[in-house]
């Protein structure tokens, strides 16, 4: 491998939402550029290209990252889910639905980040993480009750200059009720 | 951004190999800083190694009660790890205490020791900085300075260190392991980092080719009551304008162990033993506290507006070590 002749682009295949993609990048193309203008996986938002912001948001291997700082070659061998992919068929995610009832956005240009990171927040809280919010963080503990304050901090990195964030903290709150009450009933 | 090549290591000799073939390479973890770095134009690689990859994402327990962490354990499992949260729980506090959700998951802990300052003339290719450009000058000293060093600082570099996973580390003493093409090494967390001095532009003493590996933290009873708070200019997702890791081990109304460090007040994670020592055996109360912050802070060299960072690192160690001190008296 050492001995190969150095290259500026390589053919990589990405695997998104389920569909593997084999293109040839340029190594300084970020996931967020392939997504949007390889794949036309539009729904991805650049904000700030440098990962305050957070509009970028995708899952990868099932955890929230910012596309705008992940190389798209780097990407290769994971499992890539974007909001186009979070929905299954026509029926919209449990929390693009809360999204949708709440009212928790207003442009809309931050909310597919706001919701893939939603999606991983819920799954974070529920696999006990604690997060700066937590008074609290030894396993003796217990986890946190997902209280306002704790959605408000596992979701500030994404960040919405309409101000929506009353109506996005009720709809993830909503979401993960949803998400546990179902989990209940399947018990 | 200047093309590069991109390599993937899938062990440490070809990790070492891939970068000791090309003089201008640099190993590429999360990349929440060095990509963001190549972007503004401050990094410029010829080659990224790739180390994600490496068999290194593991905690383990050391055989004397101790904790390895493996160089590329993310910030998001470290934090979450229960032999953390339980042995060292300032240092859960203080990952949490960074960055984002999205970044905490990409972000590594050997990426998180070796990112670089956020000195807003480090980050500008258009301005001097003796930390990018030897010789070139250093203009935070008169200019905008005031979330700069007030310890430790010279009159060549004022830049902090950014990491608040440092800070526990620092107060824990934590050893980072690396490997080199001639073997491997280790350093203590106070000799990792390097003197400012005349030399800003050389921050850590690994030798040059070095990968970190991971780093040890040694069993550390007094850790087990241990806290880490932030304070910064919005209630999250900020970088910090002082911070303090301790941990207190009260008997008898007496201080029997102390770890005490401090961020965002110098260019490395600052370990505040003047003030531990003061402490030691003294009477814990919010007097000695004081005494020992301000034995601390003596040595501190403020500029026109970072002043206030003195009196709140003072309030920072009396308001933590009284709070730990009541949550060991219930």
């Amino acid at each position: 491998m050492s001995s190969a002749p150095s290259s500026t682009y390589s053919a990589v295949t990405l695997t998104v939402n389920g569909e593997k993609h084999t293109l040839t990048v340029d190594h300084r193309t970020t996931l967020l550029d392939a997504l949007r203008e390889r794949l036309d996986l539009t729904g991805t938002k650049k904000g700030c290209d440098q990962g305050q912001c957070g509009a970028c948001t995708v899952l990868v291997d099932g955890r929230r990252n910012v596309s705008c700082l992940q190389l798209a070659v780097a990407a290769e061998g994971r499992e890539i889910t974007t909001v186009e992919g979070v929905a299954e068929g026509d029926r919209l995610h449990p929390v693009q639905e809360a999204f949708l009832e709440l009212d928790g956005y207003q442009c809309g240009y931050c909310t597919p980040g706001q919701i893939c990171s939603a999606i991983a927040v819920i799954e974070e809280h529920a696999a006990g993480w604690p997060s700066a919010a937590t008074d609290d963080v030894r396993p003796e503990a217990g986890p946190p009750p997902l209280t306002p304050e704790e959605i408000r901090e596992r979701m500030s990195g994404n960040l919405c200059r309409c101000g929506a964030y009353v109506a996005i903290v009720e709809a993830v709150a909503r979401a993960a009720a949803d998400r546990s009450a179902a989990k209940e009933v399947a018990a | 951004m200047r093309e590069f090549d991109y390599r993937r290591a899938h062990d440490v000799p070809g990790a070492l190999a891939l970068l000791d073939a090309e003089p201008e390479a640099r190993f590429l973890g999360g990349g929440t800083n060095l990509v963001d770095l190549m972007k503004t134009g401050v990094e410029r690689p010829a080659r990224l190694v790739d180390v994600r990859d490496l068999p290194l994402d593991r905690v383990e327990s050391t055989s004397d009660g101790g904790l390895r962490i493996g160089a590329t354990v993310t910030n998001s499992d470290l934090a979450a790890h229960p032999e953390v949260r339980r042995r060292y729980p300032a240092l859960t506090q203080a990952v949490l205490a960074g960055a984002s959700g999205q970044l905490r998951n990409m972000a590594t802990v050997g990426g998180n020791l070796l990112q670089r300052t956020r000195c807003g003339y480090f980050a500008d290719i258009t301005k001097p900085c003796n930390k990018r450009v030897p010789g070139s000058g250093c203009p935070a000293i008169e200019g905008e300075h005031h979330n700069h060093a007030v310890l430790g600082a010279s009159e060549h570099c004022v830049a902090t260190h950014p990491s608040d996973m440092g800070v526990a580390l620092a107060a824990f003493d934590a050893v980072v392991s690396y490997e080199t093409p001639d073997g491997p090494g280790t350093l203590p967390f106070a000799d990792f980092y390097l003197p400012v001095g005349d030399t800003p532009h050389r921050e850590t003493a690994l030798p040059p080719g070095a990968l970190i590996t991971g780093v040890t933290l040694p069993p550390t009873p007094v850790a087990a009551r241990s806290r880490y708070r932030k304070v910064r200019e919005r209630a999250s997702y900020a970088f910090a304008i002082g911070s303090i890791a301790a941990a207190l081990d009260v008997q008898g109304g007496v201080v029997h162990d102390v770890r005490l460090a401090f961020g965002a007040v110098a260019s490395r994670p600052w370990r505040a033993r003047t003030a531990e020592r003061v402490l030691i055996g003294a009477t814990a109360d919010a007097e000695t506290f004081a005494a020992a912050a301000d034995a601390e802070l003596a040595a501190a060299r403020p500029l026109p507006h970072n002043a206030y960072k003195v009196t709140l690192m003072r309030n920072l160690v009396v308001a933590e070590l009284t709070r730990l001190t009541e949550e060991a008296a219930r």
